[in-house]
């Protein structure tokens, strides 16, 4: 049992003035935070100091308890790797062998790109790796889908900057702090990302459902030609990421839309890579709203010349 | 019935210890999100600190000011990546609420105190969740279903610690 509440004033003035002073401020304490969330539109990265300076005090907490449960999440494929070791092996042998010509072939034919990409006088900046993170944590009881990297100013990190594991991609930088940066995950549904299916060249719009899966739009009205199996991989359109990237694969059609899966699962990557925007001369994203628009606005430029 | 601070050794507690010990449990139940390095795919943990904020509020209902939410939730807000604002709001109608509450039904039982607890969680998740949509997300609020059954399964334990916690904050 609870008491009852003691906030009665009875007849005494001065107390009730107090409550009411403390309605008051309550009530205009929350309209205040209510005309903060509209004038801001919802943005994540406002307030950046104050939420850096946040992550900058659990940084070394979740640095290193995730330092000390990297591993759990792939224990169990290791147990079953040591379970049909030998049939693995003697597979892999062969695939090994077969995919050393295939890389001979493609090193010959990077090369030949290289020397056809400086007869045409096409400069691109391609030294784009910037800084090596591990992935830290995450917002967890929100709605948006930012994750948490180790690695900021200090080491050049700067809000608009993609971020990918060796796996593939897993997003964009939005708020960065003197150790620490945000990073907004391909599944989140703000991210929008210009791609194309590797096998051949049809572009579509890679959107986030928020819920660990992307949306897969293509381009070109019309019937969905995504098949589960099919691996996107991004164009380079709209000058933030590299193009080639490995983004999402497949797995199903849900009312006309492919649902795929990002092929880096950012809750299982050990370490990711901080790149550099693609096209350097491109302004840096100012809004986060606009940026992805302008990527999917370019994107569908692109295809309609 | 809630015990009264009552000293040990013929000593009572601080002030900052009277006051402090609450308002910094809610604090680190924010934090909890950032401080564990999950990489979560959808809304899974409970807001920890909405659930601290509730626990003291219905054991104690005179420990805090009205206005507690507006503090308490602005640093929510920095701590879990809503924006500045959602849960200053929220957590403050629930307070107000929650005052209204206490008007009408004089006696509140555990039940009374769940029921309340759940009302109050599932608000501010769909509430959050609202803000995040008129900013351009996406996200749909069966997402938060499960994020809502698991608050409403912490929250009897959370009591529990919150109980705990308040025992040794007043005996000296």
């Amino acid at each position: 049992m609870v008491q009852p509440s003691r906030r009665r004033p009875g007849v005494n003035r001065r107390a009730q003035y107090g409550l009411f002073a403390s309605y008051v401020i309550a009530v205009t304490g929350a309209l205040f935070g209510l005309l903060l969330i509209i004038v801001a539109r919802a943005d994540p990265a406002g307030f950046a100091v104050l939420r850096s300076a946040i992550a900058e005090v659990t940084r070394p907490v979740s640095g290193s308890l995730q330092r000390l449960v990297s591993g759990v999440g792939s224990l169990d494929e290791n147990i079953v790797a040591y379970v049909n070791a030998g049939s693995q092996n003697a597979a892999l042998r062969r695939q090994v062998d077969a995919n050393r010509t295939r890389l001979i072939e493609a090193a010959a034919i990077e090369q030949e790109n290289l020397r056809l990409k400086k007869l045409l006088n096409l400069v691109q900046n391609t030294q784009g790796n910037l800084a090596t993170a591990r992935l830290i944590g995450s917002t967890t009881s929100i709605t948006r889908r930012i994750a948490r990297i180790d690695a900021g100013r200090s080491r050049g990190v700067l809000p608009g900057m993609p971020v990918r594991a060796p796996e593939g991609l897993i997003g964009r930088v939005i708020v960065s702090g003197p150790n620490t940066a945000d990073v907004l995950l391909l599944t989140d549904s703000q991210n929008i990302i210009p791609v194309r299916r590797a096998k051949d060249n049809i572009a579509a719009i890679c959107t986030g459902l928020d819920d660990g899966t992307v949306e897969i739009r293509p381009l070109n009205p019309g019937n969905n030609p995504f098949r589960p199996g099919d691996i996107m991989v991004t164009t380079g359109t709209g000058g933030l990421y590299s193009p080639n990237i490995p983004v999402a694969i497949v797995v199903s059609q849900r009312n006309g839309m492919a649902i795929g899966v990002p092929l880096a699962s950012p809750a299982r990557v050990e370490a990711v890579v901080v790149q550099r925007p693609y096209d350097i001369d491109l302004a840096p994203p100012l809004d986060q709203g606009d940026a992805p628009r302008n990527e999917a606005d370019a994107a569908k430029r692109a295809q309609q010349k | 019935m809630t015990p009264t601070p009552q000293s040990r050794l013929g000593a009572t507690p601080s002030r900052t210890r009277l006051m402090g010990t609450p308002v910094a449990t809610v604090m680190f139940g924010s934090l909890i999100g950032a401080l564990l390095p999950i990489v979560a795919q959808s809304p899974t943990l409970p807001p920890f600190g909405l659930l601290f904020l509730l626990a003291w509020r219905l054991l104690h209902p005179t420990l805090w000011p009205l206005w507690i939410g507006v503090p308490l939730g602005a640093f929510d807000d920095l701590a879990t990546g809503a924006p500045l604002g959602s849960a200053v709001f929220l957590w403050t109608a629930v307070m107000i609420a929650i005052e209204m509450i206490d008007r009408r039904i004089f006696w509140r039982d555990y039940w009374n105190d769940w029921l309340i607890a759940l009302v109050a969680v599932a608000f501010c998740l769909l509430g959050g969740a609202l803000f995040a949509r008129i900013a351009g997300s996406h996200a749909p609020f069966w997402l938060l279903l499960p994020q809502i059954l698991w608050s409403a399964l912490a929250y009897p334990l959370m009591v529990r610690l919150t109980a705990t916690v308040d025992r040794w904050r007043i005996m000296a």
